[in-house]
């Protein structure tokens, strides 16, 4: 994994993204309902919560797709992000992964990563671009991280559904991100697949933020990091995984009905 | 300089470059020296008409290759490009015009025979320059260029994609045929521009001419299609092929769509512009109907029969169909149109990759054992 090292790591910032009292709604629906979330750099956080907690709204808001109706939301304690357009808010170093796999089909898997990769994005550079041996070295090196080394000449199409999960956060990768959003990073996985994802990820937090969306409890027990539940566009709980397990709130929403 | 020219070097495989020079030394030594040096009573000889019909095609290949780099790969269908190759082809008209002079039937050395007729007695501003060669050349690429990053930059800002697109550029080239129809217009109206003379001074009527012609076009589609091959190769092309799979994503990576697709469909214009400036002296005219909707669709269709995002399949597709054209129109001229709806028909159903999608079919199943499961995969 290419480690770049933190610019200044005694002035980076306490909070990595601080979301504060925001609301969206629908037609009088309240997807957020004054929710407020706190990332330090670095950190692994698994967000879970049932069918319409407002989970994929809540990342809507932060990569710039929806606008709060009210509340903050601050990049590195300075930067609003409800101000800026989706493109911005990506090259500030906010990628996403959606629910579905979007890796671009008819692209070989190399090129896939290599149009993920930081670079100049203007339309000439783009026609005259040529890949530096640094730059194919850093892609080889995801290629690695990801399991998808043998595979890299093929179409992204022809993967199975799984490598397509792991191209697309390779993909995240590549762009350098200080956070990356997985929105259910193993549905569809294998349990040896969905083994070597934790894998992953525990590797891939810790130089960077890593937000989890996810159903699968096993999954977000074995990623060992806080837990964030959210019911009804709120917070609920937030702790431990044995902590929000437990907290009678929790089970009332997934049990009680 | 010196990475460019490597780049392009490495654009095509070596047993490709062998195949595209083989095919462009047939083209563009071999055709005039059947017309040229072979006697005319010979079952060799290559007879003017030819030469010249297969002119026309070279110019329609271009104009092919120009629509296949935006819908083959950006995943944009414009319905429309006829509007740009027509531009090109009166910003060539118009010179071809100036240069006619007291040639004319009024005798007028300043304005074009419509214009006496329509009792007009200088030349409209938008006629000034045209009697300088490079100017109308000029004018053949900026004019559908700028008229294509206005329609597009309005479209791909406001992220009009898809059928929607389709049929606002089906919409311009009707406008377009409209507004030329009239004759206020100052382009001939109905009967648009024709009755050329010379071209810097070479007489259009002469076979050597038209065989030079012939020779510029082919030499025009090669380079043409250089051009495209070294956008889609490019990491530019990959962002395209990436816009017309997953527009979003391509977002979220931080790349411009609209400008990607603004940039695509304006060199697309030029290229289509430059098309039409050669047609037009090979054909002797041109006129509004060359901005007819049909003619656009007809384009499409080339490149849907030839195999999208090959651009060698949209050379081929527009030799197939403008080849069966001319060989059906000749033989029984009214079922031709119902030819090429059920040709369009028959190719979407059966062959959705074309042409080109047929060849590699076949030579797949030549080289792997029949086996049914595996020919059906594909």
């Amino acid at each position: 994994m290419p480690v770049e090292p933190r610019s200044t790591p005694d002035m980076s910032p306490k909070t990595l993204l601080y979301v504060s009292g925001v609301s969206v709604s629908f037609d009088g629906f309240k997807a957020l309902n004054s929710l407020s979330l706190i990332i330090e750099p670095g950190e692994m956080r698994a967000i879970i919560g049932p069918n319409g907690a407002g989970k994929t709204t809540m990342m809507d808001v932060i990569t710039g797709k929806t606008r709060p109706d009210e509340g903050e939301v601050l990049f590195d304690d300075a930067i609003d992000l409800t101000e800026l357009h989706e493109t911005e808010i990506a090259n500030l170093g906010i990628g996403r992964k959606f629910q579905k796999p979007t890796v671009f089909e008819s692209l070989s898997v190399f090129d896939n990563l290599r149009l993920a990769l930081k670079s100049d994005r203007r339309i000439f550079a783009t026609l005259f671009a040529r890949l530096t041996s640094e730059q194919r070295d850093r892609i080889h090196q995801t290629l690695e991280a990801i399991h998808l080394s043998a595979r890299q000449e093929e179409l992204a199409g022809a993967l199975s559904h799984g490598q397509k999960q792991w191209l697309e956060i390779g993909m995240l990768l590549m762009q350098n991100p200080q956070l990356m959003l997985l929105d259910e990073p193993v549905a569809g996985m294998t349990d040896a697949e969905t083994e070597q994802t934790v894998t992953l990820l525990k590797r891939i937090a810790g130089e960077r933020s890593v937000i989890v969306v996810e159903h699968d409890m096993a999954f977000v027990r074995n990623l060992d990091c806080r837990v964030t539940v959210l019911d009804e566009g709120q917070t609920i709980a937030e702790g431990s995984m044995d902590a929000v397990q437990s907290d009678p709130r929790v089970i009332e929403v997934y049990l009680g009905r | 300089m010196g990475p460019l020219s490597s780049r392009l070097f490495a654009l095509e495989s070596h047993r490709n470059w062998q195949i595209s020079f083989s095919i462009g030394a047939i083209l563009i030594l071999l055709v005039p020296f059947l017309n040229l040096a072979v006697p005319s009573d010979s079952w060799l000889h290559i007879s003017d008409f030819w030469v010249n019909t297969l002119g026309k095609f070279l110019c329609f290949a271009m104009l092919a290759l120009a629509l296949d780099l935006i819908w083959g790969y950006a995943g944009i269908l414009s319905l429309g490009h006829g509007a740009f190759f027509g531009l090109g082809g009166y910003a060539m008209g118009m010179y071809l015009m100036r240069q006619i002079g007291d040639r004319s039937v009024y005798g007028n050395p300043e304005l074009p025979d419509f214009m006496v007729f329509l009792n007009w007695t200088e030349l409209p501003w938008f006629w000034q320059g045209f009697d300088m060669f490079w100017f109308a050349l000029l004018m053949a690429m900026l004019v559908p260029g700028a008229l294509a990053f206005v329609l597009g930059w309005l479209a791909f800002r406001s992220r009009i994609t898809g059928v929607y697109f389709s049929i606002i550029s089906q919409a311009m080239v009707f406008a377009m045929m409209l507004a030329f129809f009239r004759n206020e217009m100052g382009f001939g109206g109905n009967n648009g521009l024709t009755d050329f003379k010379d071209l810097l001074g070479f007489d259009l009527s002469e076979p050597e001419v038209r065989v030079a012609l012939y020779v510029i076009s082919a030499i025009m589609l090669g380079l043409v299609y250089l051009i495209c091959r070294f956008v889609t190769t490019s990491k530019l092309g990959n962002i395209l092929v990436a816009v017309r799979d997953a527009e979003t994503r391509v977002r979220f990576l931080g790349y411009s769509v609209a400008r990607a697709k603004l940039f695509v469909f304006t060199l697309s214009a030029i290229l289509a512009g430059i098309a039409g400036a050669l047609y037009v002296p090979q054909v002797g005219i041109i006129n509004p109907g060359e901005f007819s909707p049909a003619k656009s669709i007809e384009i499409a269709i080339w490149v849907a029969v030839g195999g999208r995002g090959t651009l060698y399949g949209a050379i081929a597709g527009a030799f197939a169909v403008n080849g069966a054209k001319s060989l059906l129109t000749g033989i029984a001229p009214e079922i031709w149109l119902f030819f090429l709806g059920a040709l369009f028909i028959l190719v979407t159903v059966f062959m959705p990759r074309g042409l080109v999608g047929l060849v590699r079919q076949w030579r797949e199943r030549r080289r792997t054992i029949p086996s049914p499961e595996t020919s059906h995969a594909r």
